[in-house]
């Protein structure tokens, strides 16, 4: 018998969200470091603690790295095209209101080419529960900057660095109508997953801002060594204020060490959703 | 008119789903009236001329029969909540016109690819970009076939008349569903905003071609999404069933994951055209009219067809050989038909009247050596019957 055998007792083997992966599809495409299984991880959990069966829960992405979210999560999952996970998955939502759907996708899918559907379901309030994993980059296309890239980082379409102002997603969230905001990073996994389990809860549009280092494409860039370094910087810098009103401020700068990373569950209030 | 979702059952008369009778109805009307007697759950659109009538209708009577109604921000996303509607298990439509039909050419590539039946109207305006908004036009018809990137099979209808943009209606929404493929109503601006008689039969009567269920419950074995039949097309399980399907735009196998290598690619490709293709014979629709000795044959479509239709009777009153080939589907092209009418012997050329410079006429020439006389418009007007029966005495 060898050592591994002796080792690895076959219960030992079963964790207790095997079952809501397809682990069949491993090894999965995501580089090392990268905070994308972090997020998975932690949307597995919270359809583990949120009481409902597993066939009450859909999964909703667009493309890119995160866009690949939803081939890896053993739930009704739908890779839709870049940009339109929002209005693909509120088809569903309308449809079977008596589904909980999620949207886990990228900086670029949610923001850039799908900002407009971002804005008008925030608006809508439609019982979504969106998890944007916030990266700072295009990573699955080799790290372009997009609207999240922080002034001068370098992306390899801004090799002399960013220039133009990027978006604050908790504040445009809030101002847009979403019924739930929280910004977190994959350092912050329990809060993260008590995020998305509220989200879960909430007959409301939920926008879960989810930092995670991309060390291929952005880190790489930004002299931002591997996923850990990264992931110091979050804990370096990170301030939980849970509740903050003034989101306007928020803005994060990951180059600049001085300014802080506020996180917390920002928004939570009740408003009339899309379907009672 | 911007009407939100109306909640389920907060009207308390009852609406009929289906207006059986006779009625003075616009084309426009007629096809909401269609979508609904097929039984729609969902329609997600953007207004737009001159299509807006389906909308508005659709608005008015779609909530109180237990639907949903949404007007999205743009038709990216109108094409996109249809299609995600569409794997929860809704019979779930949008109408547009050239420049929103354009906007959702990615997505109906995506509806091809992951399999899920949307039916999609496109009342068609003289184009191209913005055109003519209020005016007609014929030349959306080589993108409704072409439009998205890559090869994949599609299904078009094209009415004559508010009658069958009701019935074609009807006809589209059972075709997505056997063959889960994206379906055209390509209406065009005179017949969507042409008032006519329009008859529609009882609720009984109304034909309800079901979606291929999953054979074995949930858990009992894996659901495979895209393991076809014999007839190429695989049976489908929705968002909520328990299957845990997994379905992406990306080349996929059986199972719906990812596969992506050469071999999975090309004989997905493949299928999707086939399944399709080789059920033509099934789907084609045409109407004929006096082709049996006819040495000329006007082939046309839409409002054209009606000009075309008293062009070819006037003609035959004249004495000359003159027949009518009516287009009902466009795609999948009748290309048998027509095969088999120049092997008949007795055409001699065809002529092919259309409001635009050409693409259903191009189609023609790729089957015959034939000669095959243009009639175009670029859009605005339609051809008179005078117009053509000029060229037929020609």
């Amino acid at each position: 018998m060898s050592a591994t055998e002796q080792i690895i007792h076959p219960a030992a083997t079963v964790h207790p969200i095997d079952n809501l992966l397809r682990a069949d599809r491993f090894p999965h495409i995501l580089c090392p470091g990268c905070g994308i299984g972090t997020v998975i991880h932690g949307y597995a959990h919270a359809i583990a603690a949120s009481g409902l069966s597993e066939d009450r829960h859909v999964c909703v992405s667009g493309i890119g790295c995160s866009g690949r979210a939803a081939g890896y999560v053993n739930v009704d999952s739908y890779h839709s095209t870049h940009g339109r996970a929002l209005p693909f998955a509120l088809g569903i939502a309308v449809h079977k209101p008596e589904l909980n759907v999620t949207v886990i996708s990228g900086d670029g899918d949610l923001t850039a080419i799908g900002g407009n559907h971002l804005i008008h379901a925030a608006r809508r309030n439609v019982n979504l529960n969106v998890i944007c994993i916030n990266n700072f980059n295009y990573g699955m296309t080799g790290g372009q900057v997009g609207p999240t890239t922080p002034v001068g980082a370098k992306g390899s379409t801004a090799p002399r660095g960013a220039v133009e102002q990027p978006f604050n997603l908790p504040y445009l969230a809030k101002a847009t109508g979403a019924a739930f905001v929280a910004r977190w990073t994959v350092l912050h996994v329990r809060e993260f997953q008590d995020a998305v389990l509220r989200a879960m809860n909430k007959n409301g549009f939920s926008f879960i801002e989810v930092l995670a280092p991309c060390p291929t494409s952005f880190g790489r860039a930004n002299n931002i060594g591997d996923g850990l370094h990264e992931v110091e910087i979050y804990r370096e810098r990170c301030v939980i204020e849970n509740g903050a009103q003034n989101l306007e401020e928020l803005d994060i700068d990951l180059i600049d060490a001085s300014k802080p990373i506020t996180v917390g569950n920002f928004v939570d209030i009740d408003r009339k959703p899309f379907i009672e | 008119m911007a009407v939100s979702v109306i909640n389920k059952g907060t009207k308390p008369e009852p609406e009929p789903r289906v207006r059986t009778g006779g009625h003075f109805m616009l084309g426009d009307h007629a096809c909401a009236e269609g979508a609904l007697a097929a039984g729609l759950d969902f329609f997600g659109g953007y207004p737009i001329t001159p299509s807006t009538e389906i909308a508005e209708h659709i608005a008015v009577r779609l909530p109180l029969i237990g639907g949903r109604f949404v007007q999205m921000e743009d038709e990216l996303a109108s094409i996109a909540a249809i299609i995600g509607a569409s794997a929860a298990g809704a019979r779930s439509f949008t109408a547009t016109s050239g420049p929103g039909f354009s906007l959702m050419m990615e997505n109906i590539g995506l509806a091809a690819m992951m399999e899920l039946p949307v039916v999609i109207a496109d009342v068609m305006r003289a184009s191209p970009s913005t055109g003519l908004p209020t005016m007609v036009g014929q030349s959306d018809v080589l993108q409704a076939r072409w439009g998205s990137h890559g090869d994949y099979g599609i299904i078009a209808y094209c009415p004559s008349s508010p009658q069958e943009c009701f019935d074609l209606t009807i006809r589209a929404f059972n075709a997505a569903d056997q063959y889960r493929v994206p379906v055209f109503i390509l209406m065009d601006e005179v017949v969507g905003h042409m008032a006519e008689r329009v008859i529609i039969p009882a609720a009984e009567d109304i034909p309800h071609t079901p979606r291929k269920g999953p054979r074995h419950k949930p858990g009992e074995e894996i659901f495979l999404s895209y393991a076809p039949d014999a007839d190429m097309v695989p049976p489908i399980a929705h968002a909520g069933e328990g299957y845990k399907v997994h379905m992406t735009g990306l080349t996929h196998d059986e199972r719906g994951y990812p596969a992506l290598n050469a071999p999975t690619h090309n004989k997905l490709v493949n299928r999707l055209v086939d399944k399709i293709r080789l059920n033509a014979a099934d789907i084609v629709m045409y109407e004929e009219i006096a082709t049996e000795d006819a040495d000329t044959i006007v082939i046309s479509f839409g409002c054209t067809a009606r000009s075309a239709r008293h062009a070819v009777a006037e003609a035959r009153r004249e004495g000359l050989k003159c027949g009518f080939l009516r287009l009902i589907t466009i795609w999948p092209f009748p290309e048998k038909r027509i095969r088999e009418l120049i092997d008949q012997g007795n055409v001699k050329r065809f002529i092919v009247p259309e409001v635009n410079l050409g693409q259903i006429r191009r189609e023609v020439e790729r089957m015959t050596s034939l000669p095959v006389l243009r009639l175009n418009h670029a859009g605005g007007e339609m051809p008179a019957p005078k117009d053509i029966l000029e060229l037929i005495r020609s």
